[in-house]
């Protein structure tokens, strides 16, 4: 597989932070890939590390093959949508946009913009201000001025964080659909793992500086290699050592008799959340379990005796 | 409601000393300089009666139009120079991280003495048994003293030196609250440091460069001390010539005639300048 974008051994201290540990990844050409991870857990240095402003302490970013470690940011051929999107307050909206291509001495900088600002849907609007336009506006803004510059890999750093809940999931669509649509390899920064799960083709989970895992939405969340990924992409029973989600965690009031597991225990609070029901309980053992179970599957007492069961196959075994 | 309208109440009388403020020591002095402007000359100085705005047809003779060009000129050179010397000051500090408050002292430091007192160091320090020919001279490099001092050059040095500072303080406060990821913005786009300064800071920080060159430009207009010392009487400006007017000529309706022009001039920049900023300032 080629990769894009290759970094090595990298590693970035800063004067009381080891911010970035060693960290080793490939990201393929043309996919959308993701950093999911904590706040200060290194991703966004990482990111700040391929654009280039910040100097890496040791090891190496490769692009397209070709070590960049010693190329400033407007010698890089990455662009980056900025948290706040950074857009220039003086320029209006089709400003915003040629400003890259007039910097690199590009050809055809008119028909670049127009067509740029028919792929954000901002036709119309090219003449405004950055104040003058809506949040969603101005990160489509943002997202026009680096993929008009054609660039081996976008860097996208927590772009939708600024964005209301609403906006936001319709926004991880488009992204999505953008990404495909431009054929240009997308690395998104993000603490947000639903964000993560939904747009990612491959999405590398980072702790403490550290990668934790790699690979697709589908493998960090049902096959986690630690109890930091599982725990971080989503909730988790842990009983006696074993993690189960909890929507793979059902209760029964009868004795289950098709060869699952189970554990008696005490029903001790629902909570109800509209499309489903939180069923709060405590098993014998001392554990405290949430089971996620549809709307319909009655009601529970609090204090009532029950069972919690689940399938083998669904228990995440950690070394 | 009723709150914050007795909070209102109350912010109106903290306005009261600002009133009296200005009622006192600007608008009545005014007052009375338009009245001087417009009697005529008493006999041995001081002013008489009839009214008339003959003192003000007098600011149109050629000799009086000489000196408020070069008064023009001298302000417009000291302001580019400000900002030629101020801008990177005021960039370098923004940039200096926890330094940033040592250099901001340095910058104000000459305001720990007096305004005169720093005049007369640059008299010793240019005339000609001064420092700086003395050590040239000893030095080998010039046999008789270089002209430093009485001339345009002294006294656009004494503007320069004594109003930097207010070019540096407003364009640095303006750069100190320009978002650094703007800057990097400009590098990830392909900007190298020079267009990133021509394209993004320098447009952004106009609002700074705007009000440092009203601070600037209008003492300097009407400054008097540092052409009246460094200039040696032979440089007459505005400032000069107005005190002028109220000492040797003892023309007091004229020199009043002559602040009200230079006032009602400068209002009328300052007027046109800010008119600029609210513009930008919509957008």
């Amino acid at each position: 597989m080629e990769s894009i974008l290759e970094l090595r051994d990298l590693v970035k201290h800063f004067p009381n932070q080891r911010a970035v540990d060693g960290i080793s990844l490939r990201i393929p050409r043309g996919g959308f890939y993701s950093l999911l991870g904590p706040s200060g857990c290194g991703k966004t240095t990482t990111l700040r590390l391929i654009a280039g402003f910040e100097q890496p302490t040791s090891g190496d970013v490769l692009l397209d093959g070709a070590v960049v470690n010693e190329q400033k940011p407007y010698q890089r051929n990455v662009s980056t949508v900025f948290q706040n999107y950074a857009l220039f307050p003086h320029l209006t909206a089709a400003e915003n946009i040629a400003f890259g291509l007039k910097r690199k001495n590009r050809p055809d900088i008119e028909r670049k913009v127009r067509e740029a600002l028919e792929l954000v849907r901002l036709t119309g609007k090219e003449s405004r201000h950055p104040a003058q336009l809506s949040g969603g506006e101005r990160q489509r803004v943002a997202l026009a001025r680096s993929l008009v510059l054609q660039p081996d890999v976008l860097l996208l750093d927590e772009p939708l964080a600024a964005l209301d809940p609403k906006l936001r999931k319709q926004m991880r669509l488009e992204l999505k659909e953008m990404q495909r649509r431009v054929g240009i390899t997308f690395l998104l920064v993000t603490h947000d793992q639903e964000e993560a799960l939904s747009m990612s083709d491959q999405l590398a989970v980072m702790n403490a500086g550290a990668i934790e895992q790699v690979g697709t939405p589908q493998d960090v969340y049902l096959r986690p290699r630690t109890r930091f990924v599982a725990g971080f992409l989503g909730a988790v029973n842990w009983i006696a050592g074993v993690g189960l989600r909890p929507e793979v965690t059902r209760i029964a009031r009868t004795l289950p008799s098709n060869g699952g597991r189970f554990r008696p225990a005490t029903v001790t609070g629902s909570v109800f959340l509209g499309n489903c029901v939180h069923v709060l309980t405590r098993l014998e053992s001392g554990e405290d379990v949430v089971a996620e179970i549809p709307r319909d599957n009655g009601t529970y007492q609090t204090g009532e005796a029950i069972h919690v069961c689940w399938n083998p196959s669904d228990e995440m075994i950690f070394p | 409601m009723k709150v914050v309208s007795g909070w209102e109440r109350l912010r109106a009388w903290f306005l009261l000393p600002a009133w009296i403020w200005m009622a006192v020591l600007f608008a009545a002095p005014f007052a009375i300089v338009i009245v001087y402007s417009l009697l005529t000359r008493g006999a041995y100085g001081g002013l008489g009666l009839p009214w008339t705005p003959e003192n003000y047809q007098r600011l149109a003779d050629p000799l009086y139009l000489g000196i408020v060009l070069r008064s023009f000129a001298m302000a417009a050179a000291t302001t580019v120079i400000c900002l030629l010397l101020g801008f990177p000051l005021a960039l370098f500090i923004s940039r200096a991280g926890s330094r940033k408050n040592i250099y901001l002292q340095l910058v104000i430091l000459p305001f720990w003495t007096s305004f005169l007192v720093r005049l007369y160091a640059w008299l010793f320090l240019l005339r000609d048994t001064g420092l700086i020919n003395t050590a040239l001279q000893h030095l080998g490099l010039i046999h008789d003293p270089l002209p430093l001092l009485y001339n345009n050059g002294a006294v656009l040095l004494g503007l320069v030196y004594g109003y930097l500072p207010f070019m540096v303080l407003p364009v640095y406060a303006t750069l100190e609250r320009l978002d650094p990821a703007l800057v990097e913005a400009a590098a990830d786009l392909g900007a190298k440091p020079w267009p990133t300064l021509m394209h993004v800071v320098l447009p952004l920080s106009a609002p700074g460069i705007r009000a440092g060159s009203i601070l600037v430009f209008i003492p300097a207009l009407g400054a008097y001390l540092t052409p009246d010392l460094l200039g040696g009487g032979r440089t007459v400006l505005i400032g000069n010539l107005v005190q002028n007017q109220f000492t040797n000529a003892r023309d007091w309706p004229f020199g009043a005639a002559i602040s009200v022009g230079l006032m009602a001039l400068v209002g009328v920049l300052v007027l046109l300048m800010l008119r600029r900023g609210d513009q930008e300032g919509l957008v």
